[in-house]
């Protein structure tokens, strides 16, 4: 329980670390390896990655927001059961947005929103920092975590557009694969990696980017 | 504090206060954007419709303009309604073919055969040649497969299609809504000389899929749904068929 009263700088060293923390040496997808379900899910293209990455920042930084002002009030016996009404709702809005307003990503990323209530992360960050935080720094604590979490997803998603289908964004980096109609790299029998496009290929790119991290930076494995 | 947060009564309270605020606030979200979801529903029908007979993109028609252009192409008090034997529907208004549900109707176990409902948009195109548009809807491997078929006014050849579906494999099944394989269909006639209608036949291996074949080459890693999109088109072209051929006769 953060229990300092009076005027802290509103971007005190401790603050800053909330936001930053997550991005590298506690990233929630790479180091406490929670969220996995939709990184492999929706990384097949960057857009989708990009639109994911923003619901589940909103849900999870207002998720903090509204855990954190109600927590000296919500019983503890039903503390689970509160935020999970409170992120289903977010999702539920998060939803209904996009579907008014972004129909094509709304209909391409499907089911996968609704699927945000059951992101790990979104919960963790719920019952281990805002039921115990003020809300400033909850807010920052869902903005960090919510960064790190789109950062892996987006990183995952540009090497498996890249490589599986060619493009980045939509865009064709590698010229056109059309049979009959090649250009670019493809006339040189350059051919689109259709592995990567497979879920399987999200869990070893996750993989391979938490060697990476871990052997960076030796005190991050542990030790059992 | 007086209140003891911990007590039955309290818990009580404060899950029924919760749920009526979230209940009441999703509630109001949902009436606020109905009208937006409905006209996105409606403009990308619009689409999937024009997008058989033609190139929509090539011509600009995007989700903001799609209202009207798709006027200008289709005219709803000409379309019909077929049963399912290829008659038209008696006591039922053309107009209301577009309001038409038939992925509901498809999916309805209770619905018998004869009260399904088969629209068909009569559109002209550019160059204000006349043309037939066919729904079609059907399953794929994980959920509903759908699309549009555009008739010549010779009322057997394939101008286009378009396929879409909810939840196929992306990269394999999810492929049927890419124009290469959307284009495999062009030119194919959905019935002979006498207007006797012929199968379509989704093969593996392309062996003699020549363009303008009845026999399409499939999707590779994506056979299920490859013939569902045969299921689905041979289902329904054939009540199709049987129409345009009374038609001619």
């Amino acid at each position: 329980m953060s229990t300092e009263k009076g005027s802290e700088p509103l971007f005190s060293k401790k603050n800053k670390k909330l936001i930053t923390d997550p991005l590298t040496d506690n990233n929630p997808v790479t180091i406490q390896v929670l969220g996995i379900c939709s990184a492999l899910a929706i990384t097949v293209q960057v857009n989708q990655a990009i639109v994911m990455s923003l619901s589940v920042l909103f849900v999870i930084i207002m998720g903090n927001l509204i855990v954190s002002l109600l927590r000296n009030m919500i019983p503890s016996r039903i503390r689970i059961i509160v935020q999970l009404l409170v992120v289903a709702s977010l999702v539920i809005i998060v939803d209904q947005v996009l579907a008014a307003f972004l129909p094509d990503l709304s209909a391409k990323l499907s089911v996968f929103v609704g699927l945000i209530i059951t992101n790990c992360i979104i919960m963790g960050r719920l019952e281990a920092f805002a039921m115990g935080n003020k809300p400033w720094p909850s807010i920052l604590d869902g903005l960090g975590n919510g960064l790190g979490y789109g950062a892996i997803l987006i990183i995952v998603a540009v090497f498996r557009e890249l490589f599986g289908s060619g493009t980045l964004m939509g865009y064709s980096i590698f010229g056109n694969s059309l049979p009959g109609e090649e250009s670019g790299l493809y006339t040189l029998g350059y051919q689109n990696n259709n592995l990567m496009i497979l879920p399987p290929m999200a869990l070893i790119i996750t993989g391979i980017i938490i060697w990476v991290q871990r052997t960076r930076n030796k005190a991050l494995i542990e030790e059992h | 504090m007086a209140i003891n947060k911990e007590s039955n009564s309290f818990t009580f309270g404060f899950a029924i206060a919760l749920v009526v605020v979230i209940g009441v606030v999703l509630a109001l979200l949902s009436e606020g954007l109905k009208p937006y979801k409905e006209k996105n529903v409606r403009v990308k029908k619009q689409l999937d419709i024009l997008s058989a007979m033609m190139d929509v993109e090539k011509e600009g028609i995007t989700r903001e303009n799609a209202e009207v252009e798709f006027k200008t192409y289709v005219n709803l008090d000409d379309a019909l309604i077929l049963d399912s034997k290829g008659n038209v529907k008696k006591g039922k208004e053309g107009k209301d073919a577009f309001d038409i549900d038939i992925k509901k109707e498809y999916r309805d176990k209770t619905l018998s055969e004869e009260d399904k409902n088969y629209p068909l948009f009569i559109a002209k195109d550019k160059s204000k040649k006349k043309r037939y548009i066919i729904p079609v809807v059907g399953k794929g491997l994980w959920g509903p497969i759908w699309g549009y078929i555009c008739l010549d006014d010779d009322m057997k050849t394939i101008i286009g299609v378009s396929f879409d579906h909810k939840t196929e494999t992306p990269g394999l099944g999810a492929e049927i809504n890419k124009a290469f394989f959307m284009d495999r269909w062009k030119s194919s006639k959905i019935s002979d000389e006498q207007g006797n209608f012929m199968k379509y036949e989704v093969v593996k291996d392309n062996s003699g899929a020549v363009k303008g074949d009845s026999k399409i080459d499939g999707i590779t890693g994506g056979t299920i749904t490859s013939k569902g999109v045969e299921e689905m088109v041979n289902r329904t072209l054939k009540i199709y068929a049987t129409y345009f051929q009374n038609k001619k006769s």
